[in-house]
């Protein structure tokens, strides 16, 4: 499926990944995917609890030359 | 998971404005209603006129954690101010100042940054911090 944004938040720390993310995922309708990049290893632990607080689905995390890339369905 | 998450910021320096800052927009992130309760030199931080100035830094950072500090300025990190915009526009977060600091300080709502959503007693603001966690700052 396609993504329908994409939001760069490489180079910020916690919490602007998850803010920004959460901005985005409200922007896209039910069902929709959003792509967020992050450098802030603490990210990987928050997008996961983020899911699981609101609800949202994470369908994909991955890490690849100290860059973090998730992939958020909005609920 | 949606219990209000409630701060009393107390204190006034940039470190710890930015904790709580920190705090509440992760809290709005989660989806969390979040109530901040400003007492004192957090309250004293939100006047109209010195919001932007330096607060300066707990007296434990010192010189290593000033130049810290400046540094993630200086890399474009967001200030406390502009986490805590962020956070009230993504979700529900309500600053509310303290009655009897606004009495110390002299100061009227008129006084405060528009972000500062109203004046309330300690009583209000346990009623609204209902049976979710109360964090102190």
């Amino acid at each position: 499926m396609e993504i329908k944004t994409k939001v760069d938040a490489s180079g910020l720390s916690c919490p602007l990944p998850i803010l920004k993310a959460s901005q985005a995922v409200k922007t896209v309708a039910s069902g929709e995917l959003v792509e967020v990049i992050a450098t802030d290893p603490g990210s990987v632990k928050d997008f996961d609890a983020w899911a699981k607080s609101t609800g949202h689905t994470l369908v994909e995390s991955d890490a690849a030359d100290g860059k973090f890339r998730f992939v958020l369905r909005r609920k | 998971m949606d219990e209000t998450i409630s701060i009393v910021l107390f204190s006034g320096t940039d470190d710890k404005l930015a904790a709580a800052a920190v705090l509440a927009a992760g809290g709005a992130a989660l989806g969390r209603p979040v109530k901040i309760f400003l007492q004192f030199w957090g309250l004293n931080a939100f006047r109209a006129d010195g919001i932007m100035a330096d607060h300066g830094l707990a007296p434990e950072a010192g010189e290593a954690g000033r130049a810290a500090v400046d540094a993630a300025a200086k890399a474009g990190q967001a200030t406390w101010i502009e986490t805590l915009r962020m956070a009230k526009e993504l979700g529900e977060v309500d600053i509310q100042a303290c009655s009897a600091s606004m009495d110390l300080l002299k100061l009227k709502q008129a006084d405060l940054d528009p972000m500062v959503d109203g004046v309330e007693g300690v009583a209000a603001f346990y009623i609204n911090a209902g049976e979710g966690q109360i964090i102190f700052i």
